[in-house]
């Protein structure tokens, strides 16, 4: 068995517990969290609740009635030594986005702040191949990486009370989409009709811990007919499987 | 089927069981009633689950009348003074209204959240199992939303039977109880001694996602910043300017701040009950103490219908019952001796 002296189990409470393989957000990380996932959920083992797959760690939340911390933890130790990361993803999202103007507000200070016009920062964010890394905060908040380093701006000094469904969205290193109206001191640089999370659809997510994320750029008027069609209920977004033979070929 | 007419209410009041699971891992947070305790007594007095869902009175007063048919319906959790037709009845009891009937329920005392249970229960349609009202997440049945004044509820219709009281069991007291972590390696010994040391007060602006603790700020050892990890029921979130959150039903599922130590499951519902400007202490257990009190909590839940008597009937003392508490007898899947 491999001892990983990163590796710390960290209590939260007495019916949870993280399991944190490190302390930076790293897609090698991220691919052993979702590893941990899948081979803790494919034992079904009676007491564990349900997990959160963040950049770095596992939460676990379960019934102490059922199982100890002492058991669980090293139990969790063991699988996750004998575990390996999880494998790219096939699901790939196609995002459409309106970038600038009255949704896309922060877009200009963004570019200003890099000497840079507006087009040049939306391509570079068009550019960027995404992964999910997590889910969090709120339903459907999705915590992407991949964002181009030469446009990372960090946090405002002042978060705004108030940010738009749909926020897409960008915040030191990271980019984000935010499904629902929500406090946030990320620079907001589009929206899109995508509704991540839709109370009323089936499936109520769309997006899964270590998907590909891209953006496309849609106009004014596409943005609209495409949100009339989301609320209704349709994804809007495009999903795109790759095959085995894609994903072997490495096609981006 | 009976109706009941929600004639005024205040905030912070709406439709809570257990709350939602499964969802966590797409930033769906459970919501949940903030005292599973109440909600259990409330819920055995009429002849329910423990965990079925029923109306938490937030802190201000509520008035429902019934519309149609007639209903058997219990108050637990925050004490509060309550008429029928303007006559006092007690809390603990099961109480029958009639139609046209109007109950009053003023405002708590000594706690915020009060449960009332109706007997056949609330009509609505789960989600994830749950018709726990999430505002933010546009869920909850049969409302997703809490309560406004106007609003109608079909609920069971009284069934025949004698009226019933609930001998509640001695409140636990002293501070609530902390497992340390999962981020107190933040903090260094002496931040970790003042936050147990210092009497918080619970802000004005807490609600059902957290309680802001005001008091002495405690300063990091390290960042005030981690990257983002899950959040559990309880966590005791310390953000950059040193004043503790103490996050509940209600709250992000993960986030990007310290958390010094977590609520037991025991002792959350006594903690979401501490009513704004009143203190609020801490103690650390040991994790193997916070899940022996997790077991205890739980064998007190399965015996409150033992402790509901038929009103007229009361003698069997309380104490009885748990002079039969000792270790659980639960099965642990990993640890074959336990």
């Amino acid at each position: 068995m491999l001892h990983d002296p990163a590796l710390r189990i960290l209590p939260c409470g007495d019916a949870a517990f993280t399991i944190e393989f490190g302390e930076t957000v790293d897609p090698v990380l991220n691919a052993r969290v979702l590893g941990l996932d899948d081979a803790l959920a494919l034992e079904a083992l009676a007491g564990v609740h349900e997990t959160i797959p963040t950049y770095r760690s596992l939460y676990v939340s379960y019934d102490p009635e059922i199982l100890s911390f002492a058991a669980l933890s090293t139990h969790l130790e063991q699988l996750a030594a004998r575990t390996g990361p999880k494998p790219p993803s096939p699901r790939r999202w196609r995002v459409p986005v309106s970038y600038g103007g009255e949704f896309g507000f922060d877009l200009e200070e963004v570019a200003k702040g890099k000497n840079l016009t507006a087009d040049e920062v939306v391509r570079r964010h068009v550019a960027g191949d995404y992964r999910v890394y997590m889910l969090g905060y709120m339903p459907g908040y999705a915590y992407l990486g991949g964002l181009d380093q030469s446009i990372a701006t960090p946090r405002r000094n002042e978060p705004r009370l108030v940010t738009p469904a749909g926020a897409v969205m960008i915040g030191g290193v990271q980019a984000g989409i935010q499904c629902l109206e929500a406090p946030s001191g990320w620079h907001i640089l589009g929206r899109t009709p995508m509704r991540s999370y839709h109370p009323h659809r089936d499936p109520l997510f769309l997006l899964e811990p270590g998907d590909a994320v891209r953006f496309y750029e849609v106009s004014l008027a596409e943005w609209h007919e495409m949100d009339k069609a989301a609320e209704a209920g349709e994804r809007v977004a495009e999903l795109i499987i790759l095959s085995a033979d894609q994903m072997a070929g490495g096609v981006a | 089927m009976s109706v009941l007419l929600i004639e005024e209410v205040g905030p912070a009041t709406s439709v809570q069981d257990l709350g939602r699971f499964g969802a966590l891992r797409y930033g769906l947070g459970t919501a949940g009633a903030m005292d599973r305790f109440g909600l259990a007594c409330a819920n055995v007095l009429v002849g329910q689950l423990w965990n079925a869902p029923a109306i938490e009175v937030g802190p201000l007063p509520m008035r429902i009348k019934v519309q149609e048919g007639s209903v058997r319906l219990a108050l637990s959790g925050a004490t509060r003074s309550m008429t029928l037709n303007g006559a006092p009845v007690q809390m603990h009891e099961t109480v029958c209204l009639a139609e046209g009937e109007v109950l009053v329920m003023r405002a708590s005392k000594g706690g915020v959240f009060s449960y009332l249970a109706i007997e056949g229960g609330i009509s609505g349609t789960p989600s994830f199992g749950s018709f726990s009202v999430h505002r933010r997440a546009g869920l909850g049945s049969p409302l997703a939303r809490p309560f406004e004044g106007g609003d109608r509820l079909d609920v069971g219709s009284m069934q025949p039977g004698a009226e019933r009281r609930l001998n509640l069991p001695k409140a636990v007291e002293g501070p609530v109880r902390c497992v340390l972590g999962p981020q107190d390696d933040y903090f260094s010994s002496e931040m970790i001694a003042q936050f147990f040391a210092t009497d918080w007060v619970i802000s004005a602006t807490s609600d059902r996602m957290g309680y802001r603790l005001e008091g002495p700020p405690l300063t990091h050892a390290r960042s005030p910043n981690i990257v983002s990890d899950g959040i559990a029921n309880g966590s005791l979130q310390i953000p950059g300017n040193g004043q503790p959150l103490l996050l509940l039903a209600d709250r992000g599922t993960t986030g990007g701040y310290p958390k010094i130590a977590t609520v037991i499951t025991a002792d959350l519902g006594r903690a979401a009950q501490t009513p704004v400007g009143t203190v609020i202490r801490f103690q650390a257990v040991p994790i193997e103490t916070a899940q022996a009190e997790t077991k205890r909590f739980m064998q007190l839940v399965n015996q409150l219908p033992q402790l509901c008597q038929p009103i007229g009937q009361e003698g069997i003392s309380s104490e009885m019952l748990f002079a039969g508490h000792g270790a659980g007898h639960a099965t642990n899947a990993l640890d074959p001796q336990t």
